[in-house]
């Protein structure tokens, strides 16, 4: 295969692989807005505090160390040397299942039957107030999180396609990241496992029903709050997958909650409303972005994986409104 | 006792439709003026200029443009940051090409420019809304800056990458630059922030605010009974522009004397004014300014009592504010979805049955 064939090939997987990182985002908002009908801005920050948690549980941070110092004129900073990162990812998961009992409690149950851009709004503020949290809780420093997973370039794919290029050719071979293939296997046992989760138990037969009909399911003797509760947890629980592997892949930073505005060119892409819509949206926005930058960018300036998603997004909505898997929007007066 | 109607008889449906109908109302705003531009140039000083007085009166410029847009006309932006670097950017482009005119005009034919770029980022609104509309604003948000960054031609193949204010003189006095005094460029900026907000509420309870609180209410309705939804978005997009981008060049030619578009107009600004919107009242001319008000001060106020008054670290106050300004805004949805203007309102109602609310 000539170079130029091969280049195009390694861009196009580099795509993918982001692209499946930013599914990982968007699948939590998909969750959500299927189950409530609201679109939660807060998601990219969830992943972060996710992130910053599992972090300062490994680590054996005390919460609020920075405030309690302040206010006591104290010394704190470490409770024990750390955890072990299985136990680690447990007790994260506790802290988000709290975390959505509480959003439930104080926030949703007085927000049911407002408007959908009031929810959205009230979503921000929730996305202000947990970033706000997560740095008061943990610091705001940049954290590096191990969980264990292996990163770094593959060799062994480097060598297998070094021989696929002429030999004359000066070619060192295609770079993959090991950690975006892990993510990757683990973003298809995520969506499997939820898909199987949704149609094979008592519960996820009930998240189906409130996301078709809140009033029917309700009727039915299903209990909205808790519903939410669960819904809520599972996409903390989606969130905290996306956070540990955008944490791995680039530290555990603010820029973490920025994610949560790349994924919404993938959901607009892929329908608000369908799984895996937010899968497919989010692979055709990473394979995009990095062949526009590898063809056009060099042309106009670069770094247009900026803006390109939108921009895509954008041109994409004027010709089909509900995205590609969405259901069709019919309205009346 | 004193505030309420009686024994003040309107004669005229002019004066059956003015703004303040209460006497005691008109008053109070003539003074509340009268005091702004009388008064405060002689007490203003430098901290008060920088940190409270200009960032108010710019984002209370802002806080108007997006709340015609997303309060009168019911379609969410989130390019708010990216229109004032329009603005910002004009300005610049304008005055260093052609220094010998009025500030005051290159800060409109600013916002002129900034209207036509907002009608071209507009005409998805025609086809898509609620959400949808929101990321595609997005789009204009990450594509203008990135531009700015890009095109030198921008900022003048400067090497930073920086644009800089120049000095620039109305009737002899210094407006912008780093020289300018503390009276100067905030009468610079009231006089403008008032006229425009005088245009903004004319506009807004003429024919044209009701073909856009239509469009809000239900769009398709609106069109049957024959408001055409083209004009009124599009419209709505323009002013609401045009304000937003003289908002982005007093932002850059009075207030920060120099500006690179990441930092200055990144998308943190938009949120920004959105909570404006939201806290003040969307909808609604005053709340724009009282919304505006509350963020900026509040940052301000709990900065200087606890790290001026308790000695806490800046950045621990830092993340408290964001805490609290989350907190306020989700607060704000539950108890009142209309913003502070509402309550202000309902004060008025009060006070006008006080003593005998029954």
């Amino acid at each position: 295969m000539p170079v130029e064939l091969l280049n195009v090939i390694e861009v196009m997987l580099n795509g993918l692989m982001a692209g499946i990182m930013y599914s990982l985002v968007a699948l939590g908002f998909v969750l959500i807005y299927k189950a409530s009908g609201i679109f939660n801005y807060a998601q990219g920050v969830m992943a972060l505090f996710a992130a910053l948690t599992l972090v300062g549980f490994q680590t054996g941070q005390v919460p609020f160390a920075h405030l309690i110092n302040v206010i006591f004129g104290t010394h704190i900073e470490y409770w024990s040397d750390g955890l072990n990162t299985f136990v680690a990812i447990i007790l994260t998961i506790i802290v988000m299942v709290i975390l959505a009992y509480l959003v439930e409690r104080f926030l949703l149950r007085h927000l049911v039957n407002t408007e959908p851009i009031i929810l959205f709004m009230a979503t921000i503020g929730l996305a202000y107030f947990m970033e706000g949290l997560g740095d008061l809780m943990w610091g705001a420093n940049i954290k590096a999180l191990n969980v264990g997973i292996p990163s770094g370039g593959s060799f062994w794919w480097e060598d297998v396609t070094k021989t696929w290029a002429p030999a004359e050719a000066d070619y060192y071979g295609m770079y993959i990241d090991v950690l975006d293939v892990w993510a990757a296997v683990i973003a298809i046992l995520l969506v499997v496992s939820l898909t199987l989760f949704s149609q094979y138990t008592k519960t996820g037969r009930a998240l189906r029903a409130v996301a078709d009909d809140h009033q029917a399911a309700l009727t039915l003797g299903i209990s909205l709050r808790t519903i939410w509760v669960i819904v809520w947890s599972i996409a903390g629980f989606v969130a905290l997958v996306a956070g540990i592997m955008w944490g791995s892949k680039s530290g555990v930073q603010f820029s973490l909650s920025l994610i949560a505005l790349k994924a919404l060119p993938v959901l607009i892409l892929g329908g608000f409303t369908s799984i895996p819509g937010a899968i497919i949206g989010g692979l055709i926005i990473g394979v995009g972005e990095k062949l526009f930058e590898y063809w056009i960018g060099p042309l106009i300036g670069g770094a247009t994986e900026n803006w390109f998603a939108y921009v895509l997004a954008l041109v994409f909505l004027m010709f089909r409104p509900q995205g590609l898997f969405g259901e069709k929007i019919i309205e009346r007066v | 006792m004193f505030y309420r109607e009686s024994g003040d008889f309107k004669t005229s449906y002019r004066a059956d439709q003015q703004t303040f109908p209460l006497k005691l109302d008109r008053w109070v705003v003539w003074l509340f003026i009268a005091f702004a531009f009388l008064v405060v140039p002689f007490l203003i000083n430098d901290y008060w200029e920088k940190s409270v007085l200009l960032p108010v009166l710019v984002w209370s410029m802002a806080a108007l443009g997006l709340n015609i847009l997303t309060g009168y006309c019911g379609q969410v932006s989130l390019g708010t940051g990216g229109f004032m670097a329009v603005g910002a950017y004009a300005s610049y482009k304008l005055t260093t090409a052609m220094p010998e005119l009025n500030l005051f005009i290159v800060i409109i034919l600013s916002g002129g420019i900034t209207a036509m770029v907002g009608v071209l980022f507009g005409l998805p609104s025609l086809r898509i809304k609620g959400f949808y509309l929101a990321v595609a604003t997005l789009a204009s948000q990450f594509f203008l800056v990135w531009l700015f960054n890009k095109v030198p031609w921008f900022y003048n193949y400067s090497a930073s990458g920086q644009i800089t204010a120049p000095e620039r003189t109305i009737l002899g006095v210094i407006v912008s630059g780093p020289n300018a005094p503390p009276w100067a460029t905030y009468l610079f900026c009231l006089t403008l922030v008032v006229i425009l907000a005088i245009v903004a509420r004319n506009l807004t309870r003429g024919r044209i605010g009701r073909s856009w609180m239509a469009i809000r209410d239900m769009d398709i309705a609106a069109e049957i009974i024959g408001v055409p939804p083209l004009a009124a978005k599009l419209s709505a997009f323009a002013v609401s522009s045009f304000y937003v981008g003289v908002a982005g060049a007093m932002f850059f030619m009075i207030y920060l004397g120099a500006a690179e578009p990441t930092e200055a107009f990144g998308i943190d600004k938009s949120f920004l004014v959105l909570f404006m919107i939201i806290i003040g009242g969307l909808g609604s001319i005053v709340g724009s300014f009282i919304g505006a008000t509350f963020l900026i001060l509040l940052p301000v106020l709990l900065k200087n009592i606890l790290v001026g008054g308790f000695g806490w670290p800046t950045d621990l106050v830092a993340h408290l504010i964001l805490m609290i300004i989350g907190g306020l805004i989700m607060f704000f949805l539950i108890v009142e979805p209309h913003g502070l203007t509402q309550l202000w309102r309902i004060t008025k109602e009060k006070l006008r049955l006080w003593p005998f609310p029954h």
